[in-house]
């Protein structure tokens, strides 16, 4: 397969530099994280602000859980032919003390996965559109190999 | 308690995949309610329905669309929506007029019509909707159920075997229950040969997609008493948003709160502890609950956020029958989503029907004895929390 145009499947959610992270939002009056960025108002209750600096999220974190998607997803999931069963996990960034889910990246599935188990974020392609990769965050464990 | 009202009258459409129009199952469901409260649809004052986004216009302002089929009287007329919390939201409402002295009695209704297969999000490139957003990483609902699941297995030591036993003690109950869509006491071994759909969920651990209505005739004790009708009471509905950082995985969203500067709380454990702050009441009162069993695995969760037992102690429970009838504390006597399936403006409504029933002691053969106090809770998508509180 030839190499394609390397673009964000979703605009503004993630880095594409090496290594990439996904790009969060943090309260410059209370310090709260928010992903996705939030740019308006605090969602802290107790804060009323209104300006944000734009962060890198930790790029690594351990699994909260995990399962697949054995059932090809409705649009607007653009899906391969044939659909290819993928996992999925969600991840706790311990900084942030948040949980984010993603696809985990392809070759790996649910039986190689463990809650706490510590994990890295990558790009991969979501889908392929002509000749462009169409990339997206996915969570890759650290003990895997490329 | 002056806070309460009566239920005089509860009714259903059977669950189903009937492919008719919505509007046929709010109004059969209103009439047998309107019958069973022995209350003329002339003598309503308010009509509440709950909405469904699946249907068009007439489903956005179900209130009236059920209002007119019923044949228009000149009531007051609302419409709630709330997702699957709708139907909450919609008796919450009719309470509130009967409380405020508005009006003494009042009729709420939600039914829907339901295409087939996964629910899926509204049309169009929305990337500033975390629903469209999920959708097009291949994150669907049954996602997030078995995300839930696998952290029970890999915390608590839950099975697929104990996944399984939900669902088979859920289809006895709802073998019995003529208003439910599916009445086969499924076995272990069919469970477990069919399809994997998430794992470790297997496609007779989700709940289906269906077809129906229900329907709740409220009124002021004062109307009760005038009409000599010994009705069981509402004595809590919640319908309390999540208090920032809610630090559970929430469907739709692809990321939680951030509790790095706030104290985490949990949403679904609020809840149910707002229903039972306002009634008065404790999980040691219940003689049985309606849960939201999106997934056979999330019954388990609910044990624990409505306090029937500490967290992690869902399976022992399970395990020694006393969420079936006949046990200590029967856990969808109805048969739950796993039997109903969701008919999203209906469901929290239907909940509300089968404590009435078992609390009138008329469920029949899955009749939960001597039952005095029942609760339900159901969940809207974006932040609904739906908990009502029931009693004799």
């Amino acid at each position: 397969m030839s190499e394609g145009k390397r673009v964000a499947a979703i605009e503004g959610w993630f880095s594409l530099e090496d290594p990439p992270h996904l790009l969060g939002s943090r309260c410059r009056g209370c310090g709260t994280y928010f992903f996705p960025k939030l740019s308006s108002y605090c969602r802290n209750p107790e804060c009323e602000g209104t300006s944000f600096e734009e962060v890198k999220l930790s790029r690594t974190g351990r699994i909260w859980s995990y399962t697949n998607a054995c059932y090809q997803p409705p649009p607007p999931f653009v899906a391969p032919a044939p659909f290819v069963p993928f996992a999925i996990a969600a991840v706790e960034l311990e900084a942030e003390r948040m949980i984010v889910l993603g696809q985990v990246i392809s070759g790996v599935d649910v039986s190689q996965l463990k809650v706490g188990m510590p994990v890295e974020l990558v790009l991969e392609p979501l889908y392929r559109d002509g000749d462009t990769d169409k990339l997206v965050w996915k969570w890759k464990p650290l003990a895997a190999r490329a | 308690m002056s806070g309460e009202v009566a239920v005089l009258g509860v009714g259903m459409h059977p669950w189903g995949k009937w492919g008719r129009n919505f509007v046929e199952y709010g109004v059969h469901a209103a009439r047998a309610a309107l019958k069973d409260a022995g209350v003329p649809w002339t003598d309503v004052q308010f009509v509440s329905g709950a909405a469904t986004m699946r249907c068009g216009y007439p489903g956005y302002v179900a209130g009236a669309t059920f209002a007119q089929a019923l044949g228009w009287q000149g009531a007051q007329v609302n419409t709630s929506y709330a997702a699957c919390a709708s139907g909450s939201q919609a008796l919450a409402a009719a309470r509130a007029q009967i409380l405020c002295g508005a009006c003494e009695v009042a009729l709420v209704v939600g039914a829907d019509t339901t295409p087939k297969g996964f629910l899926a999000p509204m049309a169009g490139e929305r990337p500033e909707d975390p629903d469209w957003v999920r959708f097009h990483l291949g994150i669907t609902n049954p996602t997030y159920f078995a995300l839930y699941a696998r952290r029970r297995m890999d915390l608590y030591g839950a099975t697929v075997e104990d996944f399984t036993a939900v669902k088979v003690k859920n289809a006895a109950h709802g073998a019995e229950n003529p208003n439910a869509r599916y009445r086969k006491r499924f076995t272990r071994a069919e469970v477990l040969e069919s399809a994997m759909v998430a794992d470790p969920l297997r496609l007779l651990h989700v709940c289906a997609t269906s077809d129906g209505g229900a329907a709740v005739v409220l009124s002021s004790l004062e109307y009760a008493r005038r009409h000599s009708r010994q009705a069981p009471r509402i004595a809590a509905i919640s319908t309390v948003t999540p208090r920032f950082a809610s630090t559970e995985v929430e469907m739709p969203d692809i990321a939680t709160d951030s509790a790095a500067t706030a104290a985490g709380h949990s949403f679904r454990a609020s809840l149910a502890a707002r229903a039972y702050e306002e009634a008065g009441l404790g999980p040691e009162d219940l003689s049985l609950a309606e849960v939201y069993d999106l997934a056979a695995s999330m019954e388990l969760d609910w044990y624990e956020y409505l306090g029937l037992c500490q967290a992690g102690a869902a399976e022992a429970l399970l395990r020694s029958g006393a969420t079936a009838i006949g046990g200590r504390i029967p856990v969808n006597a109805s048969g739950g989503l796993a039997c109903f399936g969701e008919a999203v403006p209906a469901q929290a409504l239907a909940q509300v029907c089968e404590l009435v029933w078992q609390l009138r002691g008329e469920a029949g053969a899955r009749q939960v004895k001597n039952a005095r106090v029942g609760i339900t809770a159901n969940q809207g998508l974006f932040g609904h929390g739906s908990s009502v509180i029931v009693k004799a």
